[in-house]
């Protein structure tokens, strides 16, 4: 692009003109500070009210009763990892095979209706998600459990697996399809051997994307999960999870809840922003095997 | 990127595809037109010569993964049922008037949802009112101003703020953003546009404001992202035929660039709408729930998602809990409407290019 200083700097260009183009690009500039701020302070606040209270009795502790110091998270960071086990097991291969069909049979009318059926769930408010788990999951059970959580999580990260894995498959170069069948394979085995693989990174990100955008999730919990003070690893029983955990501090009257709040924060930020700066990482490697 | 592109009409792959598409060996190239799923001649005639023996394990994997995609729509069916058969008992009782009514009275069984629509709306459109300059700035910024080597860690910090999960913006609203508003924002609103009768009553710092606030911070990555997208599909010769006229640089963002990406744009604003409305966590953490129709800022509110977070577990009675999921209900056609419009509007410039909508 050619350098519009050069112009900007000649005689020709009115007053008027100039100072709009230096306002636009102050302007510009400002948006940009002001909405990297509130993410710094966010961050700082973090680390500096949660790095107190992480200590081992937070990793290994389950919540005391209020009025008593001390406790911690062990049971909720452990519940977290349960509701997502199960999320991934139902949204992992839902989402993986919907992105196929649309990648390899969904240029049709009928590949539409889902593409567009995936766009919506997409935007469904998560507590309506919520709302849907209890009605079809915590009612005919007749009582909250970490499934139920799971199911939550699970439909919300079906679109989002599948949009992306439908984007990495559809860049895969069809030439590398029409080797695999002039070799004498079947369709099946070229989309899992030879397309999916080759798309693989691209994949796996969009699935650590999903994971990320669910872990922190909070709403769909309240009345699936619902949440435990106590070790819980049974499936169909109520469960701790790490976001519910930092809401009930966070609102709750005492002080030493509100250290927790924040030490459990820190916690789930640091697993999400794992799994996004992994993602960038290996990103940043080439989407495709073998070809790029 | 290539110069010979059709403005009215870019090409297929765009954004990221393309950079990585022109990224790729020659291998790649010549064959960036064509979509796996259409099936080449080519691919025809090789498919038809396949010995018969690969047929069954084929059309039985194509059942599998129909099944798959079939089951994201029933997804959205049983939700759809689920709303609508649950909130039925509140749907007969109460019919329209359930959506005008201002009572909120679970002790006598009588509920109007009129509170909560106004505090949803108002939080959402102050979120937007925020975030649309905000987002557009930051975007243009990203797209058309910063160095290179500032555009991956400015467009990763943005993306960052999507990735922060809502129940610690509302942990950050509770104990930083709240004492902010009170001790020197409010007062600092009520002394100079008090007048306007927004930003008036006691400052509890939790209340309508900071709703907005933190809901704008949160819809920011949302609306600059498409914005981002929608402005990287405008070809570069757009930029250069404006340049070549002597625009500076403004001038050519203005007409070059922002002119043909504004429905794009529009449906990027849209999207946050949508994710505006929906919002649950920070913003029941920090809007105060109230069920009032109060006009100043300052004043705590309700929101219709807030209320179902806050009551589901503890309604007592089926009206009570029917009430609730209507609610939900008429969340999930606004937002359903919202987010469809939006997706249209996007489609129309990036040409319905597949993108993972993380």
């Amino acid at each position: 692009m050619p350098d519009p200083s050069a112009q900007t700097g000649s005689t020709s260009v009115s007053l008027w003109r100039r100072v709009t183009n230096q306002g636009a690009t102050i302007f510009a500039v400002v948006t940009a500070i002001v909405v990297i701020l509130p993410l710094l302070a966010i961050f700082a606040y973090l680390v500096f009210k949660g790095i107190g209270s992480v200590n081992i009795a937070f990793l290994t502790q389950t919540p005391k009763p209020p009025g008593e110091t001390g406790g911690g998270m062990a049971n909720a960071i452990v519940g977290t990892g349960l509701i997502l086990l199960v999320a991934s097991a139902i949204g992992l291969p839902l989402g993986i095979g919907a992105g196929i069909y649309l990648a390899e049979y969904g240029r049709n009318r009928f590949g539409d209706v889902i593409r567009f059926t995936a766009d919506v769930l997409n935007g469904v408010p998560s507590i309506v998600i919520g709302i849907a788990a209890y009605s079809l999951v915590v009612v005919p059970q007749k009582h909250f459990s970490a499934f139920s959580g799971g199911v939550a999580l699970g439909i919300m990260m079906i679109p989002t697996v599948a949009r992306a894995t439908e984007e990495m498959l559809l860049m895969v170069p069809n030439v590398v399809r029409e080797a695999a069948y002039g070799l004498g394979i079947p369709k099946w085995r070229t989309t899992l051997s030879i397309s999916l693989r080759t798309a693989s990174a691209g994949v796996i990100t969009g699935c650590m994307l999903a994971f990320a955008r669910v872990a922190g999730e909070t709403a769909p919990l309240l009345f699936t999960a619902f949440g435990n003070q106590f070790w819980n690893l049974k499936l169909n029983q109520p469960t701790a999870a790490l976001s519910l955990q930092v809401f009930t501090y966070a609102i709750s009257p005492y002080d030493d809840w509100h250290k927790q709040a924040w030490a459990g924060a820190l916690i789930l930020i640091v697993l999400i922003v794992g799994a996004v700066a992994a993602v960038r990482i290996s990103t940043s490697r080439g989407k495709l095997k073998g070809v790029g | 990127m290539p110069d010979n592109v059709d403005p009215m009409n870019p090409p297929e792959p765009l954004g990221k595809l393309q950079r990585s598409v022109t990224a790729m060996p020659p291998l790649a190239q010549m064959d960036q037109t064509r979509k796996p799923g259409q099936g080449s001649a080519v691919l025809q005639k090789i498919r038809s010569s396949q010995p018969r023996s690969s047929r069954i394990p084929d059309a039985t994997f194509r059942v599998l993964i129909a099944l798959t995609a079939v089951s994201v729509f029933v997804v959205v069916l049983l939700v759809v049922w689920e709303l609508i058969d649950k909130s039925r008992l509140s749907l007969h009782q109460f019919g329209i008037s359930f959506f005008y009514g201002h009572d909120w009275d679970p002790v006598n069984g009588n509920f109007g949802a009129m509170p909560f629509i106004y505090g949803t709306l108002v939080s959402s459109f102050l979120a937007l009112l925020l975030s649309v300059p905000l987002s557009i700035g930051v975007a243009v910024y990203i797209t058309e101003m910063c160095p290179i080597r500032l555009r991956a860690i400015l467009s990763f910090l943005v993306e960052l703020l999507a990735a922060i999960p809502s129940v610690i913006y509302g942990l950050w609203g509770i104990f930083v953003l709240a004492p902010l508003l009170r001790e020197y924002v409010e007062p600092f609103l009520a002394r100079t546009l008090g007048w306007t009768g927004f930003f008036t009553g006691p400052m509890y710092g939790l209340g309508m404001l900071a709703a907005g606030i933190i809901m704008a911070i949160m819809v920011v990555p949302v609306i600059a992202s498409i914005t981002r997208e929608v402005m990287t599909a405008v070809p570069q010769n757009q930029r250069e035929a404006v340049l070549a006229l002597g625009a500076t640089r403004w001038e050519m963002i203005r007409m070059g660039v922002l002119r043909n990406a504004r429905i794009g744009i529009v449906g990027g604003i849209i999207l946050g709408l949508g994710r505006a409305l929906g919002e649950t966590m920070a913003v029941t953490m920090v809007i105060g729930n109230r069920p009032e129709v109060a006009k100043s800022l300052f004043a705590p509110g309700y929101t219709m998602a807030s209320v179902i977070a806050n009551e589901f577990t503890e309604a007592t009675g089926d009206l009570y809990l029917s009430a609730l999921v209507e609610i939900g209900l008429a969340l999930f056609i606004v937002t359903l409407i919202v987010n469809a419009l939006a997706r249209l509007l996007v489609w129309s410039i990036t040409g319905g290019t597949p993108r993972a909508s993380a």
